[in-house]
């Protein structure tokens, strides 16, 4: 497995393809995040972002308009660009996906899962498809590991994944069929999304569930037997609340199984079909 | 037995909405706490005995009691939600479902250091979440809870959402300062500590998400109310992640102390028809706990009296199906990648730590690499720059302890002993990737 986690491109990085897509709006909108902080520099892995939102990776005059707006010789915004996983040198797809290989995630299935889709896309590590749709990564533990095996698309969750379901998701992404993350919101592109960590919000927050099955099981569980922590000075104002408002955690969990590709995560009923692929 | 306070809200619809929050008492304790003094809610906290959620379990209210308040520089507040240890999955729902809780707290918490702006450091990829954090920002700003003359009271407070871009070292809280300087992500030399000199050289507190999620509880209910959770010297509630080979893997909030034996029986069980082999206390820079732990007290002296680390009560749980030279091997190969490159024991060792490993999983070592593993493994700890070294090295020494015959197994079989398909949560009798 270890060949795998090195990454087998040796396509050459193009340095500048002179139609670069900076424009005066893009400069503009780095000079207002750099106002958003006491010293603007703090802006630099934001507009970082925005560069990769317009350009679909990190190009040359990117690095250049970073350094012009803040002062900095390309040498030192290059510096930064490249030491951060995030910031890609090569074209990215239309859709990063991304498949956790950390050790909790690989031992659920994550490795078989990543082997799947490289032969399924005919794709190595941190390379595209011929079509410019997908790109493909292992990537590491992300934080949701009580729903491994976990993809993300697009730094959204998919959530307890088998080698079918991932490969119906990239599926569904290359025919362009409308995919929902069950933890998040509808699938945008890569840019988009880039958009979005640059610090320009898209306005999806209030789309997808508060949490999945896992997020709520603990809570469950207290909500079924009763147990709450003990009453404060305060008083407990949330029980009469939660009583009002509360929904089932079936319906909190969100979409059902049927419209999603992460579905196993959806089963939130008694019975968990997590062993079926 | 479980005792859901910074959960407790996930369930209501639209949790992560101001509306929502509200009307389960949600910025209540601002109010409170704006009539307080900023030294008394420094008390406040400080009595609760509330420790840092991060990994360290430093007492939170001492932290904040270091920033020289005669010092006339601007004081920050920048909470870390880097969560990138392995294993590690409580602030990222947390964020999801409730960004308001954390949102509350960086108000508290920034008013009680007398902070001017507030910083959340996200890490990069968790888009849902990061969108759910910029909403609540501007909600608050529009409900006049984060601005200028908050609720009147003449005091002022920004909050900038702040994304990283992929490096578990920024999770380091100087790494973290640089990265969010606008620079690569690598510690800083301690001393100066940032509460005298962090962000832009001014003094700084960094707390960790949950930390910082868990003040407006102690200033709303009181803290003999958080302190009367808890063991004598680990107070309150805190969210246990259990992930891996468990019937129902997921965050249970529990007073400190729980045992794993009691989660793992919250939880289900451990995966039908198998067994406990190991697990991580607290992500994967603990050193491995086995079987014989189960029922150590999960709070910072209980699992440190068994030679390992609370951490960040990351639960993984594997099972007798997992081969623990592969998943070492794996935790090896991310601390490699995830090494920022400053100092040497920690570049090169990590490098040649995988060298070895990988060598054992594939069968082809002998007893003598084990010498010297664990020889590499004393070499690099506390001898490098910072803690992630002594991270990487946690799950070699203490698999090697706890699991040697594993690794001779390894040399014997002239392989991995293990089908990889048996660990998986897919695997059915006979099925095949
Ligand atoms: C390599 C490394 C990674 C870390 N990652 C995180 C992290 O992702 N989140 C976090 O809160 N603390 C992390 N820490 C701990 C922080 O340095 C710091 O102790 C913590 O944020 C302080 O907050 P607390 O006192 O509220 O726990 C990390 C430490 C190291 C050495
Ligand atoms: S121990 Fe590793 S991560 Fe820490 S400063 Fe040294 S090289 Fe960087
Ligand atoms: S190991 Fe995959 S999300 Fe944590």
């Amino acid at each position: 497995m270890a060949n795998d986690h090195a990454t087998a491109t040796n396509v050459p990085v193009p340095y500048s393809t002179g139609d670069s897509a900076i424009t005066e709006t893009t400069i503009a909108e780095m000079r207002e995040l750099a106002a958003r902080y006491p010293v603007g520099r703090s802006a630099l892995l934001p507009m970082l972002h925005l560069v990769q939102s317009v350009e679909g990776r990190v190009t040359p005059e990117g690095i250049e308009a970073c350094a012009d707006v803040l002062g900095l010789t390309g040498a030192e915004v290059s510096a930064v660009a490249t030491f951060y996983t995030m910031y890609k040198r090569r074209p990215v797809g239309e859709y990063h996906v991304g498949v956790c290989t950390n050790t909790l995630c690989a031992v659920m299935g994550g490795d078989l899962i990543f082997e799947r889709l490289k032969s399924h896309l005919d794709v190595g590590n941190d390379e595209t498809t011929e079509d410019g749709k997908i790109t493909l990564e292992h990537i590491e533990c992300n934080a949701a590991c009580d729903y491994a095996p976990v993809v993300t698309v697009n730094w959204e969750f998919f959530d307890d994944m088998t080698p079918q379901s991932a490969t119906q998701l990239v599926d569904d992404l290359r025919e362009g069929t409308e995919v929902k993350s069950p933890r998040g919101a509808t699938i945008c592109s890569w840019r988009e999304a880039e958009r979005v960590l640059a610090g320009f919000p898209d306005g999806r927050a209030d789309e997808g569930p508060t949490g999945g099955k896992a997020s709520l099981a603990g809570l469950r569980l207290a909500r079924e037997r009763n147990w709450t922590a003990p009453n404060g000075a305060a008083g407990s104002s949330n029980a009469a609340a939660a009583a009002e408002s509360t929904v089932s955690p079936e319906a909190a969990a969100g979409p059902r199984p049927s419209d999603q590709p992460g579905k196993e995560s959806q089963a939130v009923n008694g019975n968990d079909s997590r062993k079926e692929d | 037995m479980l005792t859901p306070v910074l959960s407790d809200n996930w369930d209501q619809i639209n949790a992560w909405q101001l509306s929502s929050y509200q009307r389960t008492g949600g910025y209540d304790a601002l109010r409170t706490a704006l009539a307080m003094q900023p030294a008394d809610v420094v008390t406040a906290v400080k009595d609760s005995g509330l420790r840092g959620r991060g990994g360290a379990g430093f007492p939170t209210g001492m932290k904040w009691s270091f920033i020289p308040q005669d010092n006339p520089k601007p004081k920050y507040l920048v909470v870390n939600a880097d969560e990138s240890e392995p294993g590690t999955c409580k602030d990222i729902p947390l964020m999801m479902a409730s960004p308001h809780t954390l949102v509350e707290g960086v108000i508290i918490s920034s008013y009680a250091i007398r902070a001017s702006v507030a910083f959340i450091y996200v890490r990069g990829e968790v888009l849902h979440v990061i969108r759910r954090l910029q909403q609540a920002v501007q909600e608050a700003k529009d409900a006049g809870f984060i601005g200028t003359n908050i609720l009147g009271t003449g005091y002022d407070l920004d909050v900038v959402v702040h994304a990283g871009a992929g490096a578990y070292i920024c999770g380091e809280e100087t790494a973290l300062l640089d990265s969010l300087e606008g620079r690569r992500g690598q510690p800083r030399l301690r001393p100066p500590f940032p509460a005298v000199a962090g962000l832009y050289g001014c003094p700084t507190v960094i707390n960790n998400v949950e930390s910082i999620a868990s003040v407006p509880a102690i200033i709303k209910n009181g803290a003999d109310w958080f302190s009367s959770m808890g063991t004598e010297k680990s107070k309150g509630m805190t969210l246990y992640s259990l992930s891996g080979h468990v019937t129902r893997p997921g965050q249970y909030e529990a007073p400190m102390g729980i045992t794993l034996r009691q989660l793992i029986d919250l939880a289900g069980g451990v995966r039908e028809g198998h067994e406990l082999k190991f697990w991580t206390p607290g992500g994967s820079s603990t050193p491995l706990l086995t079987a014989e732990h189960l029922d150590v007290p999960l709070d910072y002296e209980g699992v440190g009296s068994v030679g390992s680390m609370l951490g960040t009560k990351a639960l993984q749980i594997f099972d007798e199906t997992t081969c623990v030279v592969r998943a070492v091997l794996r935790w090896t190969e991310f601390y490699k990648h995830e090494s920022c490159g400053k100092c040497t024991p920690c570049r090169e060792g990590t490098w040649w730590l995988v060298q070895i490993l990988e060598r054992l999983e594939h069968g082809k070592g002998t007893e003598a690499d084990l010498a010297t593993l664990l020889d590499l493994c004393e070499n690099i700890t506390g001898r490098s720059f910072c803690a992630l070294a002594d991270g990487a090295t946690a799950p070699i020494s203490s698999s090697i302890q706890h699991f040697k015959d594993e690794y001779l197994a390894h040399f014997e079989h002239g392989g991995c002993p293990f089908d990889p398909m048996a660990s998986t949560v897919f695997a059915t009798a006979g099925a095949s990737a």
